[in-house]
C-alpha cells in the first residue's frame, strides 16, 4: 500500500461520505422517534469519518485517521450518554416522541 | 454707654441662636413659651449693642469685621464679614428696635397660636437675615441675607398654610420677589465681571473713581468704550431693589402679604425687609451714579408708585391692605428721594430717603400693630365697612393709631412731615438745577405733593371711619377674641361654631349674644410696645432736627457722593425751597385731613353721595386697576396655557419617545417569538440551514480568492 488511492479517485470516497452525511441530516430532520435522531447523528459522524479517512489515504499521512480515532471514541462515550438521556427522557413522558418535548415554544 | 466695637459682630448671631432655640421649642410642647423670651432678648440685645457702639462708629473707624472665610476658591474669596458704617448703625437701629418692639407686641398678640414657637423661630430667623444684609461687607453677603429675607417673608406670609388665601400670598410674594432678585444676581456677576471684587468697600472706591474720572473728563458715561457694560449694572441692581421694595411693576405682591399674621406685615412688610431695596441704592449710590440714567429712573418709578398705590388705597375697604398700598406709596417716596441725588445737581446724599426709612419703620408698624388690636379684638374683623365708632371701646388703640395716622399723614411737627418734606425739598431742588432731567424732577415734585395730599386723606378716611360716628361693629369669624382658644384661622371647629354670624345682617346684639364684645388689648403685652413706637412717631422728627443724627451718619457713609461746594445764595436758596415745601407739604396734610373729617366723620352721607358720583372711579380703584386681572390675562393665563401645550408635548412627545425605545425590543422579540417552535426538528432545520449557508459563503468566498 504504497501508492494513494490507486483504484479509485479520492471524488468516490467524499461522495460517498457526503451521501451518508446528507442521508444522516435528512433522518435527523424527518424522523420523530429520539433513538433514530440519535442514530441519525450517528450516521452523520461517520460520513465526516469516512471523508476524513479518505483525505487522510490521500495525502499519505496519519492526520486524518488519528482524528476518525478521536471522534469515534468520543462518538462512543457520546452514544453511552445520549441513549442514557433518552432512557429518562421516555420515562418521563412515556414516549420516543421528540415533540413531546417542545417546551420551549415561544 | 458705649461698648467696644468689636461687639457689633454679635448682632446677627443672637437671633440665630435665638431662632434655634425656637425650631427646639417647636418640636417639645413643654418649652413652647420659651420662644417668645428668646426671640424678643435675642433682638433686644442686638439693639442695645447697637446703641452702645453708635458713638464710635465714624468714619474712620475699622469698618470691616471678619467673622471667617466664606468662600474660597483660587484666588476668588469671600469673607464672612461685617461692613460697618453709620448707614449701617442708622438701619441697624430700625431693625433691632422696631423689631423688639414688634416682637415684644406679638407675643401678646399671637398667644394661644398653636405656631406660637413656629412664628418666633421665624422672625429671630428674619432678624438674623435682615441684620447680615445691612452689615455685609460684600455683594454675596448681602445677597444671603436679601435672599434669607425673601425666605422668611415667605415662610411668615404662609403662616396659617392650611387657609389657601395665605399660601397663594406666600408663593406669589416668592414669585415676585425672585424676577427682581434674578436681576440683582446678574448685576451682582456683572459688578463682579467689572470690578474683580465683591467688597463693598472696594466697589464703593472704584466706581467713585470711575466716576471722578467721567467727571473731570466732562465725557458722557456711554464714551466709556472699554467698558459700557458697567452702565448696565445699577439698572440690573434696580429691578432687584423694585422687586423687593415693591416698587412698579413689581409691586402687586406686597397687598397680598397681608394674609401673615398682623406682627410680620408691620415688621417685614412695613418696617423692615421691603426697605432694603431703599437700603440697597443708598448704599450702592456710587455704582448708581454710574449711569447718568439710573437715578432719574429711581425716582420716576418712585413718584408713579408712590401716586399709583395711594388713589388705590382710597378705596380699599380692608384696613390692612390700605396700610400696604400705603406702605407701596411710601416706599415710592423713599425711591423718589433716593433718586433725587446728583453728584452734578444740588442734592449729594440719600439722607431724606433714608431718613423716611427711619421714620417710616416706626409709624407704619405702629399702624399695623394698632389695626392687628383692632382685628384682635374684632374677631379678625378687617372691612371697614362693618365698624364704626370704636374709639369708646379701644381708647388707647384709637389714640395710638391717631399718632400713627397724623405722622403718616405728614401732620406738622409729627415725624413723617419732616421726613417726607426733605423728600418734596431734595426733588424740588433737584427740579431747579441745571440738571438735564429738572423737568421730570419738577413733575415728580408735584406728584409727591399730590400723593403727600392723597396719603392724609385716605388715612384718615381709616381712622374716622373705626373710630369715629356711632358705635357700630360686626365681629369677624376668627377666634381673636378668644385668648383661650386661639388665633388660628384654620381650626375647623372654631370657625364652624362662629360661621352663621358672618352674615350681612349680624350686628352688635348678636355679637354680645356671643359673648363676644370689643375690648381693649392687654396693655403690658399690647400696648406699651406701641407706646414707644408713638413715641418714635411723633417725636423722632422733632429729635432728628435737633441732633442731626441721621444727617450726619448719612454724610459719613457711603449714601454720599462727595461734597459740592454751596454758595451762600444757593444755601440760602435751598432753605427757602425747605421752607416752602414744608409750608407747601403741612397745608396740604391738614386739608387731607380736614376734607377726611368731613366726609367720613362729620357728614357721612355726603361721602357717600361722593363716592356715588364718581362709581366707576371707585369701581376701578376698588379693584385696583384691574392690575391682578391684568396680570391673570397677560402673564398668569398664557403661561398656564404654555404650561398645558407643554405638559402635552411633554406627555406625547419626549414620553413617547421613552415609551417608544422600551416598546421597540419588546415589539422585536414579540415579532420574532412564534418562530420558538420548541421543537428539536426546527432548531436542527435552523442549524442545517445556517451550516450550509456559511459553508456556500465560505465556497464562494474560497473561490474568489482562487480566480485573483
Amino acid at each position: 500500500m504504497d501508492q494513494p488511492l490507486d483504484n479509485l479517485p479520492l471524488a468516490h470516497f467524499l461522495l460517498t461520505g457526503a451521501v451518508i452525511f446528507v442521508l444522516g441530516v435528512i433522518g435527523f430532520l424527518t424522523r420523530r422517534n429520539l433513538i433514530i435522531i440519535f442514530l441519525c447523528t450517528e450516521m452523520m459522524f461517520q460520513g465526516v469519518a469516512i471523508s476524513l479517512v479518505a483525505f487522510s489515504r490521500f495525502h499519505m499521512n496519519m492526520t486524518g485517521q488519528t482524528f476518525v480515532i478521536f471522534v469515534l471514541t468520543i462518538a462512543a462515550a457520546e452514544a453511552a450518554l445520549a441513549l442514557g438521556l433518552v432512557v429518562l427522557l421516555f420515562r418521563r413522558k412515556r414516549t420516543l416522541d421528540a415533540q413531546a418535548w417542545a417546551e420551549l415554544s415561544g | 454707654m458705649t461698648l467696644e466695637l468689636e461687639t457689633i459682630k454679635w448682632i446677627p448671631w443672637l437671633p440665630a441662636l435665638a431662632a434655634v432655640v425656637g425650631g427646639v421649642c417647636c418640636m417639645r410642647k413643654s418649652m413652647r413659651n420659651l420662644a417668645a423670651p428668646a426671640c424678643i432678648l435675642s433682638i433686644l440685645a442686638g439693639f442695645i449693642i447697637t446703641l452702645g457702639v453708635q458713638s464710635k462708629v465714624t468714619v474712620d473707624s475699622p469698618r470691616v469685621f471678619k467673622a471667617f472665610t466664606w468662600i474660597h476658591i483660587e484666588n476668588f474669596a469671600v469673607d464672612f464679614s461685617f461692613y460697618v458704617d453709620p448707614l449701617t448703625i442708622i438701619m441697624l437701629t430700625v431693625i433691632t428696635g422696631v423689631g423688639t418692639l414688634v416682637a415684644w407686641y406679638a407675643s401678646g398678640y399671637m398667644k394661644g397660636d398653636r405656631g406660637y414657637a413656629r412664628f418666633f423661630a421665624a422672625v429671630s430667623l428674619f432678624i438674623f437675615a435682615m441684620t447680615i444684609l445691612v452689615m455685609a461687607d460684600n455683594l454675596f453677603l448681602l445677597y444671603l441675607g436679601w435672599e434669607g429675607v425673601g425666605l422668611c417673608s415667605y415662610l411668615l406670609i404662609g403662616f396659617y398654610y392650611n387657609k389657601p388665601a395665605a399660601v397663594a400670598a406666600a408663593k406669589k410674594a416668592f414669585i415676585v420677589n425672585r424676577i427682581g432678585d434674578l436681576f440683582f444676581a446678574l448685576g451682582i456677576f456683572l459688578t463682579y465681571s467689572h470690578f474683580h471684587t465683591v467688597s463693598l468697600a472696594e466697589v464703593l472706591r472704584s466706581a467713585g473713581d470711575l466716576n471722578t474720572n467721567l467727571h473731570a473728563g466732562g465725557q458722557g458715561v456711554f464714551d466709556l468704550g472699554a467698558a459700557p457694560s458697567v452702565v448696565v449694572i445699577p439698572f440690573l441692581l434696580m429691578l432687584g431693589a423694585f422687586g423687593k421694595s415693591a416698587q412698579l411693576p413689581l409691586y402687586m405682591w406686597l397687598p397680598d402679604a397681608m394674609e401673615g399674621p398682623t406682627p410680620v406685615s408691620a415688621l417685614i412688610h412695613a418696617a423692615t425687609m421691603v426697605t432694603a431695596g431703599v437700603y440697597l441704592i443708598a448704599r450702592l449710590l456710587p455704582l448708581f451714579a454710574l449711569s447718568p440714567y439710573a437715578l432719574p429712573i429711581v425716582a420716576a418709578v418712585g413718584g408713579a408708585t408712590a401716586l399709583f398705590a395711594a388713589t388705590i388705597a382710597l378705596c380699599q375697604c380692608d384696613i390692612k391692605r390700605i396700610f400696604a398700598y400705603s406702605t407701596i406709596s411710601q416706599l415710592g417716596y423713599m425711591f423718589m428721594g433716593v433718586g433725587a441725588v446728583s453728584t452734578a445737581g444740588p442734592t449729594v446724599s440719600a439722607t431724606g430717603a433714608i431718613y423716611h426709612l427711619f421714620t417710616h419703620a416706626f409709624f407704619k408698624a405702629l399702624l399695623f400693630l394698632t389695626a392687628g388690636s383692632v382685628m384682635h379684638s374684632l374677631a379678625g374683623q378687617l372691612d371697614l365697612r362693618k365698624m364704626s365708632g370704636l374709639s369708646k371701646k379701644m381708647p388707647i388703640t384709637s389714640v395710638l393709631m391717631l399718632i400713627g395716622c397724623l405722622a403718616l399723614a405728614g401732620f406738622p411737627f409729627t415725624s413723617g412731615f419732616f421726613s417726607k418734606d426733605l423728600i418734596l425739598a431734595d426733588v424740588v431742588e433737584m427740579g431747579r438745577s441745571n440738571s438735564p432731567f429738572a423737568t421730570l424732577y419738577s413733575v415728580l415734585g408735584i406728584v409727591g405733593v399730590a400723593t403727600a395730599f392723597l396719603t392724609a386723606f385716605y388715612t384718615f378716611r381709616l381712622w374716622f371711619r373705626v373710630f369715629t360716628g356711632p358705635e357700630q361693629y360686626e365681629m369677624g369669624s376668627d377666634g381673636h377674641g378668644h385668648e383661650e382658644e386661639g388665633h388660628d384661622a384654620g381650626k375647623a371647629g372654631h370657625e364652624q361654631a362662629h360661621a352663621p354670624k358672618s352674615g350681612e345682617t349680624a350686628s352688635a346684639a348678636i355679637a354680645v349674644e356671643h359673648h363676644h364684645e370689643p375690648h381693649e388689648v392687654s396693655f403690658v403685652l399690647m400696648n406699651l410696645p406701641l407706646i414707644f413706637l408713638a413715641i418714635g412717631a411723633l417725636g423722632a422728627g422733632l429729635w432728628e432736627s435737633k441732633f442731626g443724627w441721621i444727617h450726619h451718619g448719612i454724610e459719613t457713609s457711603s449714601a454720599f457722593l462727595g461734597y459740592i461746594p454751596k454758595t451762600a445764595s444757593d444755601a440760602g436758596e435751598a432753605h427757602d425751597i425747605h421752607f416752602t415745601m414744608q409750608l407747601i407739604s403741612g397745608s396740604i396734610a391738614i386739608v387731607g385731613i380736614a376734607l377726611a373729617a368731613w366726609f367720613h366723620w362729620l357728614n357721612r352721607p355726603a361721602g357717600e353721595r361722593v363716592a356715588r358720583a364718581f362709581s366707576g372711579l371707585v369701581k376701578v380703584l376698588n379693584n385696583k386697576y384691574y392690575v391682578d386681572e391684568l396680570n391673570d390675562a397677560l402673564i398668569v393665563r398664557p403661561l398656564r396655557t404654555l404650561a398645558d401645550v407643554l405638559f402635552v408635548f411633554d406627555s406625547l412627545i419626549i414620553d413617547g419617545i421613552v415609551q417608544l425605545v422600551g416598546f421597540l425590543p419588546r415589539a422585536l422579540g414579540m415579532s420574532l417569538r412564534p418562530s420558538q417552535q420548541g421543537e428539536l426538528q426546527g432548531y436542527g432545520l435552523g442549524m442545517a440551514f445556517g451550516a450550509a449557508f456559511v459553508l456556500i459563503v465560505v465556497l464562494w468566498s474560497l473561490n474568489l480568492v482562487a480566480m485573483h
